[in-house]
Formats: C-alpha cells, sequence, structure tokens
C-alpha cells in the first residue's frame, strides 16, 4: 500500500512538473493570517511586485485574521495544492500555538517552503527613559524584583518568550505586560506607561529617537541601528525574534514546493529587496526548502525547553 | 496657516479628481451593511501603490472619509449601521425614515459629517503634535475607565427600559469575553468550537443583531418598508441647513468630542459618536425627544465620528501609532510607500504631510455634493424597490459582508446565530445597540483592567493605579455626573413643596 502511495505521489508530481513548467504562470492567492497593516502585510507588500519581476504570474494578497493566525494555519491544508494558494507562516506563533492548545492544526502539517526574514528581538526604553544601558536597566530590576515593567505584543508570543528568556539569563524578574499587537505596545511604552518595551528591530526603527535600543537579539549589530548594541556584546546569549516565512497546502507537488522555494529565495536575493526590507528594520535569513526539516527541528527543540519552563504547554 | 503652500500643491487635477473617485468609492463601500472603512481601505490599498505619496494619501484619506459619512445611510434606512461608527445615528436616523424624513435625516447627516472632517482635520492641521502627547497620557487605566464611562451612557440612553438596556449590556460583555482573551491568552466559552477561538467579531455581530431582525420583520409584515410621505424632490438642504444652523453649539462639541477621542489610539469612531450622543442629550432642552427621531442626534453622531477621521490622524502621523483601524492600513501603506512617520514627519517630510492634510479637507468639503447626490439617489431606490428585491439584496449582503471581515465562513456563522437571538430578543423588548456596545467596550475595559492591574502592583499598588491618576479621576468624574444627573435633574426642576399652608 505504502508504495503503492508513493508511485501515485510520484506521478502526480512528475505530471505536475510537466504542467507547470512554467510556474507561476497566473495569479498566486497569497494569504496573510494576520489583519492588514501589520508586519506580515508590509512584508508581503514588499514581496509583490518581486513576484510580477522575476515571473510572469503575480500574487493577490487576502487577509484571514483571527486567533492569532491559527484560524488562517488550520484551513491550509484544505486548500487546493496547486501552488496558487500560499499562505505567510511566523514563527515562533506556529509551534507555540499547538503546543498550548487544540488549535486545529500541529507544526508538522504545515508545509513550510522558505524562511525569509526575521524581525530580531530587542529591548526599548523611552528617549527620556533614566536607563542608558542596558547594565542601569538590570541593576535597577535587580534592586526591586518584579518593579520593572515591559509592555510587548500578545501573551505567549515572541515578544513575551524574549522577556523570559532574558529575565531567566540575567537572573533578574520584571513584570511582562502584554498588549494587543504592536501598536497598542508602542502606545504604552511612548507614553510611559511601563519602563520600556520588548519588542523587535523594525519597531525601534520605525519609532526612531524617540526610543532608546538598548539591546537587539541578533549575531551583529542592525545595519540601521549602529548604536544598539547586540546581547552577546554585553554577555547574554540571546539570538531570537519573530521569523516570517511562506508555506503551502501539504498536498502541494514537491516539484512546485521547490520551484517556490526557489522563487522566494531569487526575491530575497535581490539587491533593492533587501534594501527595503532592512531600511524597515527586519533582518534577512534564507532558510529553503533543502534546509527545512533541520531548522524547524532546532526552532521547535528550542521553542519547546523554554514553554516547558513557562509552563504553558498543555496537559495532555 | 502652516504650509499653505502645500495647498496649490494639493490642487492638481489629478489629486482633485482621485479626492473625488474615493469619496464616492468610500461612501458606497461604507454604504454597505458589513463592508466597512476598514475594509474600503484595505481594498483600495493595492490601487495607490503606483501613486506619488501624496496623491496615494488624498486617495486614502478621501475613501476613509467617504466610508464613515457612508455608514449613515444603511444606519438610517435600514437601521443597520453600515460602519459600527454609525451605530449611534441608528437611535433618531430610522425613527426619522421611519416617519417619511429619511431624505431629511441623509441631508443632515451629510452636513453633520462635513463639518465634523473639517473640525479634524483644523485640529490635525494646527494642534497635531501637542494633541499626539495628549494622546499618550492615557494608559491602560485610562481606557479602563473610557470603557465603563461608555457603558453607564448605555444605562443613560435606553431610557424607558433601563434594566434592559444593562442586560442587553451584560449579555454583550458576556459576547466579549468569548474566545481566546487578549491578554493572558486564557480560553473562555468556546464550547470547544475551534471557530470560536478567536472570538465574537464586532462586525459579524452588526450585522447579525441588527440586519437580521429589521429583515424578519420586513418579510413577517405586508407594509411597505418606508412610507413615502412626499414627493422626492430636492435635498431638503435648506431645512437642514436651518437646522444644522440652529444647532450649532451642539455640532461644535460633538466635532471636538470626536476629535479628541479619535486621537486616543484603540478607542475609534464608534466610542466617539455615542460620547456625542450623550452628551448632546443631557444638556438638551428636548432630551425626551432622542431616539425618536430628533434631529440633533444625528448631527452630533455624525459630525463626532467624521471628525476622528481627522483626529486619528495625529497618533497615525506624529508617533506612528494608528488612532483607529483604517489608519493601522493605511500606516502600513506609508510604510511600504518608503514614508517613516514620527515626531520628524512634520519637519522633514513636510511636503507630504501638509499636501495630505489639504487634500484630507478638500475631500471633506468634496463630500457635500458627492454626499447629497449619493444619498438622495440611496434614499430613492431604498423606497422605491419593492420589498421582494430589497429583502433578498440587504440578506445577500450580510453574508458576503460577514464573510468579508475574515474571509472566513465562522464569522457568517456567528452573524446568523446571533442575529436570530437578535430577533427572539427583540420580541422581548431588547435592542441591539446596548449588546453591541458591550461587545465592543467589554474588550477594552478588559485588557485595560489586566494591564492597569499589572502595571500597578508592579508599582506596589493596584487600586492606587486606579483611582489616583488625574486623568482617572477626570473620567471618573464624568461617569459619576452621568449616572446621577437625570437624578440631580429631576430634584432641581421638581415644583418645591409649598412652606405654607
Amino acid at each position: 500500500m505504502k508504495s503503492l502511495s508513493k508511485l501515485v505521489l510520484v506521478t502526480m508530481a512528475v505530471a505536475a512538473g510537466v504542467a507547470t513548467a512554467a510556474y507561476p504562470e497566473k495569479t498566486i492567492n497569497y494569504i496573510i493570517s494576520f489583519g492588514p497593516g501589520g508586519e506580515s502585510d508590509i512584508s508581503a507588500r514588499l514581496q509583490e511586485p518581486y513576484f510580477k519581476k522575476y515571473t510572469s504570474g503575480s500574487v493577490a494578497i487576502q487577509y484571514k485574521p483571527g486567533a492569532g493566525g491559527a484560524t488562517a494555519w488550520s484551513q491550509i491544508n484544505s486548500a487546493p495544492g496547486d501552488g496558487y494558494t500560499i499562505i505567510g507562516t511566523n514563527l515562533p506563533h506556529i509551534v507555540l500555538q499547538p503546543l498550548q492548545k487544540d488549535v486545529g492544526y500541529k507544526t508538522d502539517e504545515l508545509a513550510n517552503v522558505y524562511w525569509f526574514h526575521f524581525t530580531p528581538d530587542a529591548v526599548v526604553v523611552p528617549a527620556e527613559s533614566p536607563y542608558k544601558t542596558l547594565k542601569d536597566l538590570v541593576a535597577a530590576a535587580g534592586k526591586a524584583p518584579g518593579a520593572t515593567t515591559f509592555s510587548g505584543s500578545g501573551t505567549n508570543s515572541a515578544n513575551h518568550l524574549a522577556q523570559q528568556r532574558f529575565d531567566k539569563l540575567a537572573g533578574i524578574k520584571t513584570t511582562y505586560v502584554p498588549f494587543k499587537g504592536t501598536g497598542a505596545s508602542n502606545t504604552a511604552l511612548l507614553g510611559k506607561q511601563v519602563s520600556g518595551a520588548w519588542s523587535y528591530t523594525t519597531v525601534s526603527v520605525q519609532l526612531g529617537n524617540q526610543v532608546r535600543c538598548l539591546g537587539v537579539a541578533m549575531e551583529k549589530r542592525h545595519s540601521k541601528l549602529p548604536n544598539c548594541p547586540t546581547f552577546k556584546e554585553q554577555g547574554y546569549n540571546l539570538v531570537s525574534g519573530a521569523y516570517r516565512g511562506i508555506a503551502v497546502p501539504k498536498s502541494t507537488p514537491a516539484t512546485i514546493q521547490k520551484q517556490l522555494s526557489d522563487l522566494i529565495g531569487k526575491i530575497n536575493k535581490d539587491p533593492e529587496f533587501i534594501k527595503k526590507m532592512e531600511d524597515k528594520g527586519f533582518a534577512m535569513i534564507d532558510v529553503p526548502l533543502s534546509q527545512m526539516d533541520a531548522f524547524m527541528a532546532e526552532r521547535k527543540a528550542e521553542y519547546g525547553a523554554i514553554a516547558r519552563e513557562m509552563g504553558i504547554v498543555k496537559k495532555k | 496657516m502652516p504650509g499653505i503652500e502645500f495647498l496649490i500643491k494639493a490642487l492638481t487635477p489629478l489629486n482633485l479628481l482621485l479626492a473625488v473617485g474615493g469619496v464616492v468609492a468610500g461612501t458606497v463601500i461604507g454604504a454597505l451593511p458589513g463592508l466597512t472603512a476598514t475594509m474600503a481601505v484595505a481594498v483600495l490599498v493595492p490601487l495607490t501603490f503606483g501613486m506619488e505619496p501624496a496623491s496615494a494619501l488624498i486617495a486614502l484619506g478621501a475613501i476613509y472619509t467617504g466610508a464613515i459619512y457612508g455608514g449613515a445611510y444603511a444606519a438610517v434606512l435600514l437601521n443597520t449601521p453600515g460602519t459600527p461608527s454609525a451605530i449611534a445615528t441608528t437611535f433618531d436616523g430610522y425613527p426619522m425614515a421611519k416617519r417619511g424624513d429619511g431624505d431629511l435625516a441623509i441631508t443632515l447627516a451629510c452636513i453633520a459629517s462635513v463639518t465634523g472632517g473639517l473640525v479634524g482635520a483644523a485640529f490635525l492641521l494646527l494642534l497635531a503634535p501637542p494633541l499626539a502627547k495628549f494622546a499618550l497620557k492615557f494608559g491602560p487605566v485610562e481606557y479602563f475607565w473610557l470603557a465603563v464611562f461608555g457603558l453607564t451612557l448605555i444605562a443613560a440612553l435606553s431610557e424607558g427600559s433601563v434594566l434592559r438596556g444593562l442586560i442587553g449590556g451584560c449579555i454583550g460583555l458576556l459576547l466579549s469575553a468569548m474566545g481566546t482573551a487578549e491578554v493572558g491568552g486564557d480560553i473562555r466559552y468556546t464550547g470547544d468550537f475551534k471557530s470560536l477561538l478567536g472570538g465574537i467579531d464586532v462586525i459579524s455581530a452588526l450585522i447579525g443583531l441588527y440586519c437580521v431582525p429589521v429583515l424578519m420583520d420586513l418579510v413577517a409584515t405586508p407594509d411597505p418598508h418606508l412610507k413615502l410621505t412626499h414627493e422626492v424632490a430636492g435635498f431638503r438642504l435648506k431645512e437642514a441647513l436651518n437646522i444644522a444652523w440652529k444647532a450649532k453649539g451642539n455640532l461644535a462639541r460633538s466635532s471636538v468630542i470626536g476629535t479628541l477621542v479619535g486621537i486616543l489610539p484603540g478607542a475609534g469612531g464608534s466610542i466617539s459618536s455615542l460620547v456625542a450622543y450623550g452628551e448632546a442629550r443631557r444638556v438638551s432642552r428636548n432630551a425626551s425627544n432622542f431616539g425618536k427621531g430628533e434631529p440633533n442626534g444625528i448631527l452630533a453622531t455624525e459630525s463626532a465620528n467624521n471628525a476622528t477621521v481627522g483626529g486619528g490622524f495625529v497618533p497615525t502621523l506624529v508617533l506612528g501609532i494608528p488612532g483607529t483601524p483604517p489608519d493601522a492600513v493605511i500606516l502600513g501603506a506609508l510604510l511600504v510607500q518608503g514614508i517613516r512617520t514620527g515626531p520628524s514627519l512634520f519637519s522633514e517630510q513636510s511636503q507630504i504631510v501638509y499636501t495630505f492634510i489639504y487634500g484630507l479637507f478638500l475631500a471633506t468639503i468634496l463630500m457635500l455634493p458627492v454626499g447629497l447626490v449619493i444619498g438622495r439617489y440611496a434614499f430613492k431606490s431604498i423606497v422605491s424597490i419593492p420589498k421582494a428585491a430589497l429583502v433578498p439584496s440587504v440578506a445577500f449582503l450580510t453574508i458576503i459582508g460577514s464573510y468579508a471581515v475574515h474571509n472566513n465562513a465562522h464569522e457568517t456563522q456567528q452573524m446568523v446565530v446571533l442575529g436570530l437571538m437578535a430577533w427572539v430578543l427583540g420580541r422581548f423588548g431588547f435592542t441591539a445597540s446596548p449588546i453591541v456596545l458591550g461587545l465592543i467596550l467589554g474588550t477594552i475595559a478588559e485588557s485595560g483592567f489586566v494591564q492597569g492591574y499589572l502595571i500597578g502592583n508592579a508599582k506596589g499598588s493596584a487600586l492606587m493605579e486606579f483611582l489616583t491618576r488625574p486623568l482617572s479621576i477626570a473620567i471618573i468624574a464624568f461617569i459619576l455626573l452621568t449616572l446621577l444627573y437625570p437624578l440631580l435633574k429631576s430634584r432641581i426642576s421638581a415644583p418645591k413643596p409649598p412652606s405654607h399652608e
């Protein structure tokens, strides 16, 4: 039975490969699992023109927000697997959500074909904040456990995870205050309702000199934030953030998955595109289909460990 | 006037065309129940990517302002707010339409929308940076009290059946708790339905709660939907201008309320129009006419919700924080265009900002002729289409509108279930508005409370955080005033007992 189904799959793949030699040749439906105006939307909007530049097809962006992205992700595998329905995926979301509760999909059921960039975690404080450096902040938090407050987007989100990990690395205790989305978290930050925010490099770039960035979770400093030291420089081994990628329905033939992965890779190497992304504070990464399994295994192990420590893994 | 030289730049033929086109497209989309201003902007955003930044902004601003006005049509003619901003417009708009004054109501809405839009844009032009600073003073605690203030208005607005209004509000609050908690991530009242993990969507609730009962009643009764008591000839513009002139105090107050609430990120048009309505009613000499077709009610809500357009752009442009949901989409479009919002925008990219603000003025002024013409057409078609065509077309729109919320059938299912619930509740005298307001305000109150509690505890005392911040005290004072005013008023106006026999 197994070999038969394999044979069928191979035949299908070959047939599809022949039929779609020029993939994509029409409009691809690009589903964003969040509302318009967010960072997932903006990155898709920036990719959009390059689909036209490099292929004879194009993309139409469609929003399916709900339950932090889970609504769209739980439905993607029932879409036709012809390469003309693709969906934006986000890490750590797609690992953490199924760990916490039954959200209608499992991490391994999503067929990711490429991870194209990430927004590195960053600690930012208002420009007038007494904390000039990360050291000041850690010292203050050490003196009064729990009294330092950080706004962030969402509960058990990338921001929340980063706050928890940093607390552990620095041996301090701070209070995380979740807000609905980055916009609301920024409002609290700029209004000095909180001591600082666990946020992303993109936010620090966007808010400019209204805020001061005390640390970024990258290997090297971000080109747009040259004055913001990495956590590594300051002695904390924290390199993390929210990753964005593209997945397809599981039934999509392997050849098309490969073609799509190559296409996204090509867009990701376009110098003009890279500049636009980095100007907004994104950091580029390239995880094509061939490295997908290893990358996902590593991410799952890492997020799983933190999630268990935070006690957010659902009881079986 | 700052940047007046940019007014000339805004007046290119292309920009004028974009402003007219934007207002028309926005008004039509906003008028359809379920298709909101956010959707109108999101759908049309890709068209603007090829344009110059200033032209793109003018088009988007025009669509937005048109959509907020368009929401009044469905509110007046079908008792269904076309957008959440128009909830309070149903209170007096529909009774006016019922008695044959639908055309007057729409003309009034148009005049009020233009006035409010101009006031909001003027604040944006002259006072944006200081207003943005003011908006930042509102922390989670203030949002909590603001939501409580909104909830007290339910009680004040549902006179005659305060109890039913409060029960309706509680139903709304319970509905708002469904799904995954915004803060904390707990899953509540989903009954293991995965489709409820995302909670009840406000737009699908809006369509279901308002529209479905109207449709069912239309089918159940033999009378025509709206009676035509007079020949539809003019716009009744003169009559409307007269009313508006007499109510200039109301228009000014409501526009300022709309602007101020608009600058608070996350509050938006639904709250501003409600607060303006509550205030208009409180100070009116004919308070008892409110809810029965009082023109001042429409003037208050429609000027306030269009004033939020200009107000909402204050934090969007000055701080880079969207003031209202459509602003979030526009902010995304700005980023794609390569414009960095923030305090430096007004100094470094002043050309774009001022061209945009003058463009917004332009679009708002154009809304007067465009709005009157479309309004008259909408009124004529609603009163003249036979019921057999009206009911299926509106029913079709409710399905499309609720599906379009998230491109998902979940919201359509919610819409139908809530609609049936509203029809049953309607039999017992419960109205939709307290439920929808409970739903909207419940979310704001809950996150404000939890966030305020966390921050307060970190500072030492949550109670102090809630009760001692100056702005909180001011809002609490307003809440007490709203709650106690009816009592005080009846005390003062009650005839004094004679002191001598």
